[in-house]
C-alpha cells in the first residue's frame, strides 16, 4: 500500500531548467549534435515521431495527387505510371515510414517512463534501429533520383505495396526501382526489429519494483504484443524479399512462373508479414486509447484482464488471418473457409476492447479535451472499419468487394479513422509530457473537426464507388458508371483533411515556443510518467519507483480509496 | 454542446450505411443510367454502365446479393446498437460532469471506480461469438453452395488469357454443337443465356483478375496456376467489368465487355467468327501493308498471319470496341490507334510503327472489312 | 550495454527479481532468426519435386561429405558448452582451448559447404539459376552457412577478448554463456535444414511429397 512514485523535486517543474536540458545555449550544430549521437529513448521516440511526420506529409501530398486526378473520369491530370508510382509510394510510405515509426517512437518514449526504468534494455541498438530506418526511408525515396537511367524504366516503385509477383520481375519490372522498393523496407525492417527486441527485453527485464505484469499499464500490454508479432512478422517478409531479391539480381527462380515458380507463394509469403502488420498498426492506437480514454472519463480501465487476454488473444489470431487478402485467387473451398472463421473469430477480442472502453465511459465524467476528442473518434471510426472488416471475411462477399474500393474505405477507416485518429489523440495527450507545453486546446478541437469532416468525405464514398464496382488502384475510370459523384466527394474531402493537418502543425509551431505551460501531470493523470517532470530528465525519475497498482498515481492522490485494494 | 455536432454526424454515417445497405440500386439511379437491360435484340450501349454488385444477372451473384443484404443487416444492426451505447456513455459523461463541476463538494472527488464485471464482460464476449458463428455458418455453406470448383453440367467452356493489358478468350472446337475451329478473339466475350460458361483462367504475363460484377464475383488470372469459375447469364445485355488485379502500368483501361445473347444469336456469333477472315480484293493494298510491316508479328488474321502476341485480328471488325473496352470501333479512332497507340493508350504494349498517311489508311480501310 | 550514469545500478538492483535483459534480448533475436528460417523451410518444402528440368537432389546431394560436416557443426555446439563451463569455473585456459576446437569445427562446416558447393556447381551444373531445387537449395544453405558466419564471428570475437584479458570469468561467464546461446541456435536450425534438404527433399525426378 506504500506507493511511492518519485516525486520530483519542485523546482524542476519549471520547463526551462527541466528536462536534464542544461539552460546554457546550444547553437544549431551542438544540439543537431546531441540529437543525433543521443541514445536517449525519449530524443530518440520523438526523432521517431517527427520522421514520421515528415513522411506522413509526403505520403499526404502523393494521396492529395491521387485523389485529384480521381476528381473525374479521364482528368488527364497525372499519367498512368506517375500514378501507379504514387499509390505505391503512398502506401509504403504510410505502412512503413509513417504508421511503424511513429507507433514504435510513442513505444519508445512512453514504455521506460511508464513502467519506471531509466531507459530501454539497449539504448544504443535502439538507437541502431533508428537510423537504420531513416537510412531505409531515404533509400526508398532516393528511387526518384537514383534509379532513373534507363529508357522506359519507372523512376520510383510501381508495383503496388504489396508488390505482387510476377509484376516485381525483371520482365515486368526493368529498372532498379522495384530494387530500391525491396531494399529500402528490407533496411528499416532490421530497425523495427530491433525495436522489437528492445521492447521486449525492457517492458520483461525493467520493470519497477512493485509493477507486475498485470499492473503494467495497457499500452506496455500492447507493445509487448506489437513486438511479438513484428519478431514473427517482418522476418518473413524479410526472407520474401532477400528471395525476391535472388531473383531479380541473381536470376533465383522464386517466383519466377516460367520455371515452375509460384506467384502465390509471394501473396502466402507477403500476407503472413501483411496482416500481423495491421495489427502491429493498429495495437499502438488501442493502447493509447487505453490510456486516454480512463484519464479523460475519471474511471479505471473496464475490465482490465479481459483487456489483456484480448490484447494477447488478438496477437495470436493475427498469425492465422493472412490468406483472406487471398480470397480471389482460387483456394478453394476449405481454407476459404478456414480463413473466414479465424478472420471472424478475430473480431471477438477486437469488439471485446470496443466494449471495455465503452463500458469505461458509462458512469464517467467526461472531459472532452483534444485528446479524448480523438480516441472517441477513434473508437467510433475503428467500428466502421471493424464491421467493414466482417463483411470482406464473408468469402462470397469478398469475391466482390476484394481489390475494390471498398477495400480502400475498409482499410482507411481501420488506419486512418483508427490508427492516425489515435495518433493524433497520443500526440495531444503526450505532447506537454514532452516539451513541457501544451499544444492549444481550441486549435486542437478545429483539427478534430477538420479531420473528422474531411475524412467522413473522403473515405465513405469509396465503400459506395467500390459496391458500384469501381476497382482499386486504377488512375481513371469509365464516366458512365455512376463512379463519378462518388470520387468528387472523396476529392473534396481533400483539402479539408489538409486544413486540420494545417492546423496542427500551426499549433505545433506555436505551442513549442508560446504554449501554456505544462507542469508535471496536466491532465491529473494515473500513470508513472506524470510522476516525473516535464519534460523528464535524461534519467527519467529521481528515484526509481514502487507501484503497488495499475494506477500508482491514483493511489498517490487518493490514499483513501487505493487501487490497491481492490486487486 | 460538443456532443450534438457528434450525434448529428453519427447519424450523418448512420444514414450513409444504411442507404448504401438497403438502397444501392438508388445510387444508380442517380445517374440517370437505366438499372436493368433486358431488350434482348442488341446489345444496348446506352446506359450499360452499371456495374454495381447489387444488380445481379445470375444465380451466384444473387446469393452473393442475398447473403451481402443479411451481413449488412447484421453489421448495421450491431452498428447501431454500439454506436448508440457509445453515445448515450458520451451524453451522461458530459452531464455527469457537468454535474459535478457545479457542486462544489463533488468536484473533488472522483466518480465511482468500477473495475469490470464478470458477467458483462461474459457477456460481450460470448454475444460475439454466437454472431460470429452465425456469420461464418453462413459464409461457409454460401462457399459450398457456389461451387466454383467444378464445372456444371451442358457448360460453354471458354479458356480467359489475361496479358497486359487485353483479353483473349478461346472457344474450343466442340462437336456437340458442330463448331470445327477453335475461335480466339480479343476483348469482347459472347455467351449464351441460360446456359453456364465455364471459363478456365489463365495468365500470359502477371496477375489479373476477372470481374464482371453484374455476373460473378472475381477471380485471379494466375500465370502457372490455373484457375476456373462459372457463371449463367440469365438475360441477354452486355454485362460490364474490368480487371481487378492491379497489373501494371494500363491496369485502369483492361475492361470486360460480356455480351450475353439468346442461343439462337449466340450460335449465329459462334458460326460467324469460326469462318475464316473476309478477303477484299479492293483493300488488297491494306492487306500490304499489314504483312509487310511488323504488325503481322503480333497480330494474327487467319489466313494472313500468325503472331500471337497481340489480339487476334480475324473478325476486328465485328466488335465495338478497341483498346480492350475503351474506345469506340470507329474508322477514325482505328486510324489513330495504329498510327499511334500511345496517344490513346498511354504506355501499352503495341509500338508506333510510323506508317505514312496513305499506308495508315490503307491498313485501317483493310481492317475495317475484317467483319 | 549498460547505461553510464550512477542511477543505473539503482535500476539494476532494483530489478533483480526481473528476468535478465540480455537472456530476453537474445531468446528474442532467436525466436526472430527463427521466423526467417521458418520462411525458406517452407518455401523449400513447398518447391520439393517441382524442377521438372535439371539437375535433380537425388543425383546431387551426397550424405557422405555432408553427415561429416554435420557431425563437426554438431560437436561444436558440444565443445562450446565445455568452454561456457570451463570459464564458470574460473579455467580461462581450458575456455580459450575449447573455443579454439568450437571454431575450428565451425570454420570445418564451412569449408566443407564450399567444398560441397564447389562440387555441386562444377560436377553437377547445379547453380541458383537451374530450376526451382538450385535456387531454393542455394538459398536456404547458403542462409544457414551465413548465420555460421555470424556465430563464428561471435565465437572469434570473445576469444579475442579472452586473449587480450577482458573476460573476467566471474562477471562475464553468463554473457559469454548467452552468446552462445547463438551458435546453438544455428546448429539447431542445421538440424531442421540437413533433415528436410538431405533426406526428406530427396525425391525421385518429377516426385513430389
Amino acid at each position: 500500500m506504500t506507493t511511492t512514485p518519485a516525486h520530483s523535486d519542485p523546482a524542476r517543474s519549471d520547463p526551462e531548467s527541466s528536462g536534464g536540458a542544461s539552460t546554457e545555449r546550444l547553437t544549431f550544430w551542438e544540439e543537431a549534435t546531441r540529437w543525433t549521437l543521443s541514445v536517449d529513448h525519449k530524443k530518440l521516440g520523438l526523432m521517431y515521431i517527427a520522421a514520421g511526420l515528415v513522411f506522413f506529409l509526403i505520403g499526404g501530398v502523393e494521396a492529395a495527387f491521387m485523389r485529384l486526378q480521381l476528381m473525374k473520369a479521364d482528368a488527364g491530370i497525372i499519367d498512368p505510371e506517375t500514378f501507379n508510382q504514387l499509390f505505391t509510394m503512398h502506401g509504403t510510405t504510410m505502412v512503413f515510414l509513417v504508421g511503424m515509426p511513429i507507433l514504435l517512437g510513442f513505444g519508445n518514449y512512453l514504455i521506460p517512463l511508464m513502467v519506471g526504468a531509466r531507459d530501454m534494455a539497449f539504448p544504443r541498438l535502439n538507437a541502431f534501429g533508428f537510423w537504420l530506418f531513416i537510412f531505409g526511408g531515404i533509400l526508398l525515396y532516393f528511387s526518384y533520383i537514383g534509379s532513373q537511367g534507363l529508357y522506359g524504366a519507372p523512376s520510383a516503385p510501381d508495383v503496388g505495396w504489396f508488390a505482387y509477383a510476377p509484376l516485381t520481375s525483371r520482365t515486368f519490372s526493368r529498372g532498379n526501382s522495384t530494387d530500391y522498393w525491396i531494399l529500402g523496407i528490407l533496411v528499416s525492417g532490421f530497425g523495427s526489429m530491433t525495436t522489437a527486441i528492445n521492447f521486449i527485453a525492457t517492458i520483461l527485464c525493467m520493470r519497477c519494483p512493485g509493477m507486475k505484469l498485470m499492473r503494467m499499464p495497457m499500452i506496455a500490454w500492447m507493445m509487448l504484443v506489437v513486438a511479438g508479432l513484428v519478431l514473427v512478422a517482418i522476418p518473413v517478409l524479410t526472407a520474401a524479399q532477400a528471395m525476391l531479391l535472388l531473383d531479380r539480381s541473381l536470376g533465383a527462380h522464386f517466383f519466377d512462373p516460367e520455371t515452375q515458380g509460384s506467384a502465390v507463394l509471394w501473396q502466402h509469403l507477403f500476407w503472413f508479414f501483411g496482416h500481423p502488420e495491421v495489427y502491429i498498426l493498429i495495437l499502438p492506437a488501442f493502447g493509447f486509447v487505453s490510456e486516454i480514454l480512463p484519464v479523460f472519463s475519471r474511471k479505471a480501465i473496464f475490465g482490465y484482464s479481459l483487456m489483456v487476454a484480448a490484447t494477447v488473444g488478438i496477437g495470436f489470431i493475427a498469425l492465422g488471418v493472412w490468406a483472406h487478402h487471398m480470397f480471389v485467387i482460387g483456394m478453394g473451398p476449405v481454407l476459404d473457409s478456414f480463413f473466414a472463421a479465424a478472420t471472424f473469430l478475430i473480431s471477438v477480442p477486437t469488439g471485446i476492447k470496443i466494449f471495455n472502453w465503452i463500458g469505461t465511459m458509462w458512469g464517467g465524467r467526461l472531459r472532452f479535451a483534444t485528446p479524448m476528442l480523438f480516441v472517441t473518434g477513434f473508437i467510433a471510426m475503428f467500428v466502421i472499419g471493424g464491421l467493414t472488416g466482417i463483411m470482406l471475411a464473408t468469402v462470397p462477399m469478398d469475391w466482390q468487394l476484394s481489390d475494390s474500393y471498398f477495400v480502400v474505405g475498409h482499410f482507411h477507416y481501420v488506419l486512418f479513422g483508427g490508427t492516425v485518429f489515435g495518433i493524433f489523440g497520443a500526440i495531444f495527450y503526450w505532447f506537454p509530457k514532452a516539451t513541457g507545453r501544451m499544444l492549444d486546446d481550441k486549435l486542437g478541437k478545429w483539427t478534430f473537426w477538420l479531420l473528422f469532416i474531411g475524412f467522413t468525405l473522403t473515405f465513405m464514398p469509396m465503400h459506395v464507388s467500390g459496391v458500384l464496382g469501381m476497382p482499386r488502384r486504377v488512375y481513371t475510370y469509365e464516366a458512365d458508371r455512376g463512379f463519378e459523384l462518388w470520387n468528387m466527394i472523396s476529392t473534396i474531402g481533400v483539402p479539408v483533411q489538409m486544413a486540420g493537418i494545417l492546423v496542427f502543425l500551426w499549433n505545433v509551431v506555436r505551442s513549442l515556443r508560446k504554449g501554456e505551460i505544462a507542469g508535471n501531470d496536466p491532465w491529473d493523470a494515473w500513470t508513472l510518467e506524470w510522476a516525473t517532470t516535464s519534460p523528464p530528465p535524461e534519467w527519467n525519475f529521481d528515484r526509481v519507483p514502487t507501484v503497488t497498482s495499475a494506477r500508482p498515481l491514483w493511489d498517490l492522490k487518493n490514499p483513501e480509496d487505493p487501487d490497491a485494494h481492490y486487486e | 454542446m460538443r456532443v450534438k455536432p457528434k450525434l448529428q454526424l453519427l447519424g450523418l454515417v448512420l444514414a450513409a450505411i444504411a442507404f448504401a445497405a438497403t438502397n444501392t440500386d438508388s445510387f444508380a439511379a442517380l445517374q440517370s443510367a437505366p438499372l436493368e437491360v433486358c431488350d434482348s435484340s442488341i446489345p444496348p450501349t446506352e446506359g450499360a454502365g452499371v456495374t454495381g454488385i447489387f444488380s445481379p444477372n445470375s444465380a451466384t451473384t444473387r446469393e452473393i446479393r442475398d447473403l451481402s443484404y443479411l451481413v449488412f443487416a447484421i453489421c448495421a444492426a450491431i452498428f447501431v446498437v454500439v454506436q448508440g451505447f457509445l453515445v448515450v456513455a458520451i451524453v451522461r459523461g458530459v452531464k455527469a460532469a457537468r454535474a459535478a463541476k457545479r457542486d462544489p463538494a463533488g468536484s473533488s472527488r472522483e466518480p465511482v471506480q468500477i473495475y469490470g464485471s464478470v458477467p458483462i464482460e461474459v457477456a460481450w464476449t460470448v454475444i460475439p461469438v454466437i454472431i460470429v458463428f452465425v456469420l461464418g455458418m453462413v459464409t461457409i455453406r454460401t462457399i459450398r453452395n457456389i461451387d466454383l470448383t467444378n464445372p456444371p453440367d451442358g457448360a460453354l467452356e471458354v479458356t480467359v488469357i489475361g496479358h497486359q493489358w487485353w483479353w483473349e478468350y478461346r472457344y474450343e472446337a466442340d462437336a456437340r454443337d458442330g463448331i470445327t475451329r477453335t475461335i480466339i478473339t480479343a476483348n469482347e466475350l459472347h455467351v449464351p443465356i441460360g446456359r453456364p460458361v465455364w471459363l478456365r483462367l489463365e495468365s500470359a504475363d502477371v496477375i489479373h483478375s476477372f470481374w464482371v460484377p453484374r455476373l460473378a464475383g472475381k477471380m485471379d488470372l494466375i500465370p502457372g496456376h490455373s484457375n476456373a469459375m462459372w457463371f449463367t447469364a440469365e438475360t441477354p445485355g452486355l454485362y460490364l467489368g474490368q480487371c481487378a488485379e492491379y497489373c501494371g502500368t494500363q491496369h485502369a483501361h483492361m475492361l470486360l465487355r460480356v455480351y450475353a445473347e439468346d442461343s439462337a444469336q449466340f450460335d449465329a456469333w459462334r458460326a460467324a467468327q469460326s469462318k475464316p477472315a473476309v478477303e477484299d480484293a479492293t483493300v488488297a493494298k491494306g492487306r500490304a501493308v499489314f504483312t509487310q510491316y511488323a504488325c503481322m508479328n503480333c497480330h494474327t488474321i487467319a489466313g494472313t498471319s500468325d503472331g500471337m502476341f497481340g489480339p487476334n485480328l480475324t473478325h476486328l471488325a465485328s466488335r465495338d470496341t478497341i483498346g480492350s473496352g475503351f474506345i469506340d470501333l470507329t474508322r477514325a479512332n482505328l486510324r489513330q490507334w495504329i498510327a499511334d497507340p500511345d496517344t490513346m493508350k498511354a504506355g501499352c504494349n503495341m509500338p508506333s510503327l510510323k506508317l505514312a498517311d496513305d499506308e495508315l489508311d490503307a491498313v485501317t480501310d483493310y481492317l475495317m472489312t475484317l467483319k | 550495454m549498460r547505461t553510464m550514469s550512477n542511477e543505473a545500478s539503482v535500476v539494476m538492483s532494483a530489478t533483480t527479481t526481473m528476468p535478465s535483459r540480455a537472456k530476453v534480448g537474445m531468446a528474442s533475436l532467436i525466436f526472430m532468426e527463427s521466423a526467417f528460417f521458418a520462411a525458406f523451410l517452407v518455401t523449400y518444402l513447398y518447391y520439393i519435386g517441382k524442377s521438372p528440368d535439371g539437375p535433380q537432389p537425388l543425383d546431387c546431394l551426397e550424405l557422405g561429405p555432408v553427415l561429416f560436416n554435420s557431425a563437426c557443426l554438431i560437436a561444436s555446439s558440444v565443445t562450446v558448452v565445455f568452454a561456457v563451463k570451463s570459464l564458470a569455473r574460473g579455467a580461462v585456459g581450458a575456455f580459450r582451448l575449447w573455443m579454439v576446437v568450437t571454431i575450428l569445427l565451425g570454420l570445418e562446416f564451412l569449408v566443407g559447404t564450399g567444398i560441397e558447393w564447389r562440387g555441386l556447381i562444377e560436377g553437377k551444373g547445379l547453380t541458383l539459376q537451374s530450376n526451382a531445387f538450385g535456387t531454393t537449395y542455394y538459398a536456404l544453405v547458403g542462409f544457414h552457412a551465413f548465420h555460421v558466419a555470424i556465430g563464428l564471428l561471435m565465437l572469434f570475437g570473445m576469444l579475442l577478448l579472452s586473449l587480450c584479458g577482458c573476460i573476467n570469468p566471474k562477471r562475464d561467464h553468463m554473457r559469454v554463456d548467452i552468446a552462445t546461446w547463438y551458435w546453438h541456435f544455428v546448429d539447431v536450425v542445421w538440424i531442421f535444414v540437413f533433415t528436410l534438404v538431405y533426406i526428406i527433399g530427396k525425391v525421385p525426378q518429377g516426385g513430389s511429397l
